[in-house]
């Protein structure tokens, strides 16, 4: 059974149809891809998939449980997280108080402080500047408070849109080195990303997004070496 | 002397009315990001709840019940009329608000007719300080308004509940990633806006022991011109703009030459503090996100 199982899922904006009727699944251990251009869907089925936006049709599975229908907040309790595009960190809040909100639903305040001591292990700079305004953080260190507030619910499977974008390219290898990091601590990832070449080269599978629609799927070695792939997504 | 500090006390509890009211104005725009224009009308109802409940002869539980009464309106009105409007063009909820105030207004109307009622909730009497006569009720307004603006501003920093407020007036999806049930929330917000508009009602009848079905009009447009003066959102901002509006208020009364222009002036500030500081004096300005 699929950890995550999206089935002929379609999202209209008005008339406008943004995913065409897509299916996909996630497993748990995976990392999964989905790569497209832009404006090829991917945020949209992000925010559908966890209840952010209403789906037309389709089906959503996690765990077997079917959470088509269900509000945001309780997909994220059932341990869905999205670290969503563009990070939408607090910006007026502290970085320990964005920390505080991903932890929203641990009400025990014992795990909390272990969940915070082992974020803080993570990402060091974080605990250096838990005192400081997250938005007068750096990029980088914006995009790791995201993904330290999105751990602190620790989430079987970890959603991220977009994680590289607008970073420099040493913290891009960075914010890579994460994703495999937390994936060998044992969390399921769904990645997003605009980024073919690493996004196809930690996967174990990948879909290809065009204009709402799956054209392709693969491991991701298959699909790094598929012509098609090649040509659109990765320069030749 | 005696004139000066007669009209500073006069001017900071009419400060505190203005302030309670735009606390809930204040509150209700930083979460659910919308004007409530009924929420003058909300002081009315709660002004009439206080009369009825007066034939218990008991104020104290005449204003409890009054309170639960706004309450359980502000919360029905949340759900009825502006719910449905989430992710709407802020013109047609703004429209709708319009309409919930004068439909508030009408049945008030029905209900009690056009007359205005006599309410005498409770006798404080005056106390002489430094050679003049002060109303006690004024220095229980003002005491209970800077209570509750302590009590709200410790409520949203260290409440898990509060934190989500700010969570959620900032950013609503980020807020819903975070397992925050954001129309709980605004539920909530909605809640204390409307118990802080009854006892608004309750400040209103101590100062003025009539109610009538427009009453909470002009107060309600005050106290909204006070939270965009103090920066609308701002709890603090909500306290000074309030303040000020009824120092301004209290001060011009006392001039023969302008009283009568006194909302004139008052709407005055608000326009040269907009020019000046559009997003008021404590506003944080807000990015626009693309």
């Amino acid at each position: 059974m699929a950890m995550l199982e999206v089935n002929n899922l379609e999202v209209y904006y008005g008339v406008i149809c943004a995913l065409k009727g897509i299916s996909f699944e996630v497993n748990e251990g995976e990392i999964v891809s989905l790569i497209g251009a832009n404006g090829a869907g991917k945020t949209t089925m992000m925010q559908s998939v966890v209840g952010l936006i209403p789906k037309k049709h389709g089906t959503v599975r996690f765990n077997g449980q079917d959470i088509t229908k269900c509000p945001c907040h309780k997909i994220v309790q059932l341990g869905m997280t999205q670290v969503p595009e563009g990070r939408r960190i607090f910006q007026e809040l502290t970085v320990y108080e964005n920390l505080l909100m991903g932890a929203y639903t641990t009400k025990d305040q014992q795990v909390f402080k272990s969940d915070l001591e082992a974020i803080f292990d993570r990402f060091p700079r974080l605990a250096e500047r838990s005192k400081q305004i997250a938005g007068t953080l750096s990029g980088g260190e914006q995009q790791m408070l995201a993904m330290g507030r999105a751990l602190m619910s620790k989430p079987k499977l970890l959603m991220l849109d977009e994680p590289s974008m607008g970073l420099a390219p040493i913290l891009v290898d960075q914010i890579f080195e994460l994703i495999k990091e937390l994936h060998a601590a044992g969390t399921t990832i769904l990645l997003v990303e605009q980024n073919a070449s690493k996004a196809l080269e930690i996967a174990d599978r990948a879909y290809v997004l065009e204009t709402g629609s799956i054209i392709l799927s693969g491991t991701g070695k298959e699909l790094s070496q598929s012509d098609e792939v090649r040509k659109a997504y990765l320069g030749g | 002397m005696e004139e000066i500090l007669s009209t500073l006390i006069n001017g900071l509890s009419l400060g505190g009315i203005y302030a309670m009211i735009a606390l809930g104005y204040t509150m209700v725009y930083g979460i659910a990001k919308m004007l409530n224009f009924a929420h003058g009308d909300v002081i009315m109802v709660g002004g009439y709840l206080i009369y009825v409940f007066m034939a218990t002869n008991n104020p104290l539980l005449a204003i409890l019940l009054a309170c639960i009464g706004c309450v359980i309106l502000g919360v029905c009105i949340e759900k009825i009329a502006y719910k449905p409007l989430r992710g709407a063009s802020p013109l047609a909820v703004l429209i709708t608000a319009i309409g919930v105030s004068y439909l508030l207004q009408s049945l008030a109307q029905i209900v009690f007719g056009s007359a205005s009622k006599m309410v005498t909730v409770y006798e404080f009497g005056s106390v002489q300080l430094l050679g003049c006569t002060i109303q006690v009720s004024s220095l229980v307004t003002l005491a209970v308004t800077v209570a509750v603006m302590v009590a709200l501003t410790m409520f949203v920093k260290y409440t898990r509940m509060g934190r989500a407020m700010i969570a959620v007036s900032e950013d609503k999806s980020a807020a819903q990633l975070m397992g925050i049930n954001v129309d709980r929330i605004i539920m909530v917000t909605f809640a204390i806006g409307s118990a802080l508009a009854a006892l608004a009602g309750l400040f209103y009848l101590l100062k003025a022991p009539n109610v009538f079905n427009t009453m909470g009009a002009m107060p309600g447009i005050k106290a909204f011109t006070a939270a965009v003066i103090g920066g609308i959102g701002s709890i603090p901002g909500a306290m000074l703009g309030g303040i000020l509006l009824g120092m301004v208020e209290s001060v011009s009364y006392k001039i023969t030459a302008i009283a009568p222009y006194t909302d004139a002036i008052e709407f005055t500030i608000l326009i040269v503090i907009l020019l000046v500081r559009p997003t008021g004096f404590l506003g944080k300005k807000r990015r626009e996100k693309v």
